[in-house]
């Protein structure tokens, strides 16, 4: 397809890295002539230098004929205008960056006027990420499907769970077969576990269930599942604003420190719930004082990366709380995860999951649908939903019978509302939604599973 | 200082002061007193003065805040003067001061009066008094407003801030004229469906003109030596549901007209307002139930002297004298709360006694949390700073008045209950005393020295124009060239 970026910021150039691998023709536009040519030249695309918003400009790129417009430039009005500009000149679908709190209330209203197929707030999405975690504090990482009927769950094994020494078959009957272990991290091994996979201490496992089923697994492996009631968050960036936002509904007692005054005077003002401290985050005494020790969760959402890690540390020693991390830069991937920073936070990662997420979808036209995507096992592997609409060749035959690719999972099922997980003697039907588990790349279409 | 714009404005009081006085001529042209011939003596007199005054416009019509505290201040201070030249030479009252005490008192809705023998009076003289309360419970320079074609600046809205009670004014309508004429029709609306249902109740003409008046401005002036105990009790209920009326925010009534109902019952002060009431309300009721012998009657007169107290008119339905403690002290402290901001009630206004209770839980949070940034909320968005700083400051200047006030008044050898009592009555435009030492409810304040009655007069216009355009107008950095 081919797809304009308006836009050549991280984000920018991290879509356009990613589109071009998946063999997209991509064609970036950006105001500064430098920051085009700092660009590697492996990413293979035309850059042109320009006002996005310009309609010769969009011209140029080949609006007209465009499959999708993606602006994700530094202002949110820009990114509106260009898209809208983008609407009338050609036919193309078009992808905005909106990240002003302002305008998130809006979105809805906004996407149906102005006729935007899809808008992403990356601190939003990344806040109701954490949210959904600070929900069930046992678990590292929630990713819903099907509109949170059913959830990706990331848990480690502890020595307390006694799992340890047991394979996944034992475990499955030990539960009962409600939920499907979906992978295991173990140091930089990634495996997608068959039935005689031993659990060791130390693993991430993941796995597939119920939101109800998931509270019952901890449960089983006697782990308190309660949801937390008081959060501590260090840094009140736009991802903490959202996030007190949304726990203060769910009646959390937040707090926040902040360094900068006159954004603790902005947070106070729009935020009635929460208790803004305007003080250094990484200030021993203050976080004492204000109660680190007590806290049931904490989460660092300061912009160096190096403060977050260094005060979640520091937070591990000294309380037993859920611990939240958020992490910008992803050099250093495989170190952070050797580091038990608790849930890591990449909303760099958020927001090129959703645009690829709807690129994919939209290639779909025919047969199937991605509906949903996640980049899980630490970037490793993906979970896929897909949308059963036609008959075809993996359809009607117990999965048994299908030659499924290597290191591939069929995870759920969803069938009418409910949510299987299926066993050798299922098969999918016409009108499922199905979550596929993968570490192969660039799977479209539901027939993509099949052994080629 | 634009002295020129000033001496315009009060030359425009003055005209409309004479306009007033028609309506007390009327009255007594229809019951035949030759006493009304002093209103148009002082119409006269007014007009004299008042028509050279505005013949020319100032040249310069720079008008800043200073020019509308003065402004204000010296207005309400002519209007009083002016306004009790028919009691002093119809012979009425005969001591200068106590027919400005009583003037000043309608005028600032107080209500305190220093008549022995109301029903004595001229009619019109009774008319003049009570009308007195529905001029000032809106505010004089908010009606010329209303009427006169100026433009510019930040005249109007200076004026409007100095005149309307409460510690911050909001525009309704994008032009402040507008916003004043808005105020003005509820106020007129809500006046003429009141005298509909007392004239309902089979209450004479004038009667109901006079309490309605006293009601809507939240004045206190009755026409009858024992007050409201003259008249039935369906008349006392509907006076007591407009006497809460008239104390809450006419924000509300505008948003109401505007449609926007769950705007207007959002509204923190008018639902605390409520709150105080019904609270009072229900502890006065059980401490009262057993002297009038049935809850009802009970319930009856809780209502109306809560209602009357906390709107700060001051009318009376039963000889709370006898009242045991808890009930009588419940009173003295909505005296001091005071009626919403907004309004035409007096006190300290529910507004402030809300944000001063939560600055001080703001202030055990910072305690317990030395670094913490926090705000105060009201009605779901925060206080700016500012307006909170001129809380603290008003409640400072409030009790300095207060207590110089009570010093001063001292001399005349009271005990300490009633100097207090008369002060806070004053004070907080009640008008009314406690019944706590002389001053029962149907005492007054006649038994006061001439300079204790000037050091009243002060303390009612301070209250009406909440302290500071008072304060300013004696202040000497106001009259400084430089």
């Amino acid at each position: 397809m081919d797809i304009i970026i308006i836009g050549c910021g991280k984000v920018g150039v991290a879509l356009a890295e990613d589109l071009v691998q998946e063999d997209h023709n991509v064609t970036m536009i950006d105001t500064s002539p430098e920051r085009l040519q700092t660009l590697s030249e492996d990413i293979d695309a035309i850059k042109l230098v320009g006002n996005g918003a310009s309609i010769a400009m969009q011209m140029e790129a080949g609006v007209q004929t465009a499959d999708i417009l993606i602006a994700v430039t530094g202002s949110d009005e820009m990114n509106l205008l260009c898209c809208l500009i983008a609407r009338k000149a050609g036919k193309c679908h078009t992808i905005a960056r909106v990240r002003n709190p302002v305008y998130s209330n809006e979105i809805n209203f906004i996407k149906q006027t102005l006729g935007i197929s899809m808008i992403i707030n990356p601190e939003l999405a990344a806040a109701m990420e954490i949210s959904r975690v600070l929900r069930l504090p046992s678990a590292i990482r929630i990713d819903p499907f099907s509109r949170g009927r059913v959830e990706l769950l990331k848990f480690k094994v502890k020595p307390e769970f006694r799992l340890s020494g047991k394979s996944v078959r034992e475990i499955d009957n030990q539960i009962g077969g409600t939920v499907l272990f979906a992978g295991v991290e173990r140091g930089d091994e990634v495996t997608i576990p068959d039935g005689n996979f031993v659990l060791q201490d130390g693993d991430l496992v993941s796995f597939i269930a119920t939101p109800k089923n998931s509270v019952g697994f901890f449960h089983n492996l006697g782990i308190h599942t309660n949801r937390a009631k008081s959060v501590l968050i260090v840094g009140g960036g736009t991802i903490s604003y959202y996030l007190a936002r949304q726990l203060a509904s769910m009646h959390v007692r937040v707090k926040i420190v902040e360094k900068d005054r006159a954004r603790c005077e902005f947070l106070t003002e729009n935020l009635p719930g929460a208790l803004i401290i305007n003080g250094d985050g990484t200030d021993r005494r203050l976080l004492m004082e204000e109660g680190l020790t007590s806290t049931e969760a904490f989460v660092t959402l300061t912009n160096m990366d190096e403060e977050n890690v260094f005060l979640t540390l520091f937070a591990r020693e000294n309380c037993g709380a859920k611990l939240v991390t958020k992490v910008n830069r992803i050099a250093f991937d495989e170190l952070l995860s050797k580091l038990d920073l608790g849930t890591l936070i990449y909303p760099k990662y958020i927001t090129s999951d959703y645009i690829i997420q709807y690129v994919r979808a939209m290639q779909n036209t025919i047969g199937s649908n991605v509906e949903t995507l996640y980049h899980i096992l630490d970037g490793r592997a993906e979970a896929l939903e897909f949308v059963i609409r036609e008959k075809s060749e993996v359809t009607d035959i117990p999965l048994m019978n299908i030659s499924l690719k290597k290191n591939l999972l069929i995870a759920c099922i969803n069938r009418g509302g409910v949510i299987h997980i299926p066993r050798g003697q299922d098969s999918i039907q016409v009108g499922d939604t199905v979550v596929v588990i993968t570490s192969q790349r660039g799977l479209h279409d539901i027939r993509d599973i099949l052994k080629k | 200082m634009n002295y020129g714009m000033i001496f315009f404005i009060l030359g425009w009081v003055l005209n409309v002061q004479a306009a007033f006085m028609l309506l007390p001529c009327l009255v007594a042209l229809i019951y035949g007193e030759p006493c009304g011939q002093w209103f148009l003596v002082s119409m006269g007199l007014c007009l004299l003065f008042g028509i050279p005054m505005v013949l020319s416009r100032p040249s310069n019509p720079v008008f800043y805040t200073a020019e509308g505290f003065v402004a204000v201040a010296l207005s309400w201070i002519l209007l009083s003067v002016t306004g009790a030249l028919p009691f002093l030479w119809s012979g009425s009252i005969e001591s200068p001061v106590d027919a400005l005490f009583e003037m000043v008192s309608g005028f600032t809705t107080t209500g305190a009066s220093i008549l022995t023998d109301v029903e004595s009076l001229p009619k019109c003289m009774l008319f003049w008094r009570s009308f007195s309360h529905w001029i000032g419970g809106m505010g004089v320079l908010v009606f010329l407003l209303c009427l006169l074609p100026m433009t510019g600046g930040g005249f109007h809205m200076n004026l409007l801030k100095t005149e309307s009670p409460g510690p911050s004014v909001s525009r309704l309508l994008p032009r402040v004229q507008n916003t004043a004429k808005a105020l003005y029709l509820i106020y007129i609306g809500l006046t003429v469906l009141q005298l509909v249902l007392l004239l309902a109740g089979r209450m004479p003409l004038f009667d109901a003109l006079a309490i309605t008046f006293g009601t809507a401005g939240t004045g206190g002036f009755g026409v009858r030596n024992s007050s409201m105990t003259y008249y039935s009790p369906y008349i006392r209920n509907v006076v007591t549901v407009f006497m809460i009326l008239f104390g809450i925010n006419f924000n509300f009534y505008f948003f109401l007209l505007m449609g926007k109902f769950r705007r207007a019952f959002q509204s923190e002060e008018v639902r605390v307002y409520l709150a105080f009431i019904l609270a009072s309300i229900a502890i006065i009721t059980v401490s009262i139930t057993p002297m009038y012998g049935g809850i009802e009657r009970a319930f009856h007169h809780a209502a109306f002297q809560v209602a009357s107290i906390i709107t700060t008119t001051g009318y009376v339905s039963t000889n709370f004298d006898d009242w045991p403690e808890i009930p009588r002290t419940v009173l003295l402290v909505l005296m001091f709360v005071g009626s919403c901001a907004g309004s035409t009630g007096g006190g300290i206004k529910i507004s402030r006694v809300l944000i001063l209770i939560k600055s001080v839980y703001c202030e055990i949070m910072q305690f317990l949390h030395p670094q913490i940034v926090r705000k105060i909320w009201i009605d779901g968005k925060p206080v700016d700073s500012e307006t909170v700083r001129s809380i603290y400051v008003f409640m400072a200047a409030y009790l300095l008045v207060f207590v110089v006030s009570l010093l001063l008044i001292s001399a005349d050898g009271f005990d300490l209950v009633t100097n207090f009592t008369a002060v806070a009555a004053a004070f907080n435009d009640v008008g009314l005393d406690l019944g706590l030492g002389i001053m029962g409810p149907t005492g007054n304040f006649s038994s006061f020295g001439d300079f204790s009655k000037v050091v009243l007069i002060f303390d009612m216009l301070a209250s009406r124009l909440e302290i500071f355009p008072m304060l300013i107008l004696f202040s000497r950095e106001t009259w400084r060239r430089f």
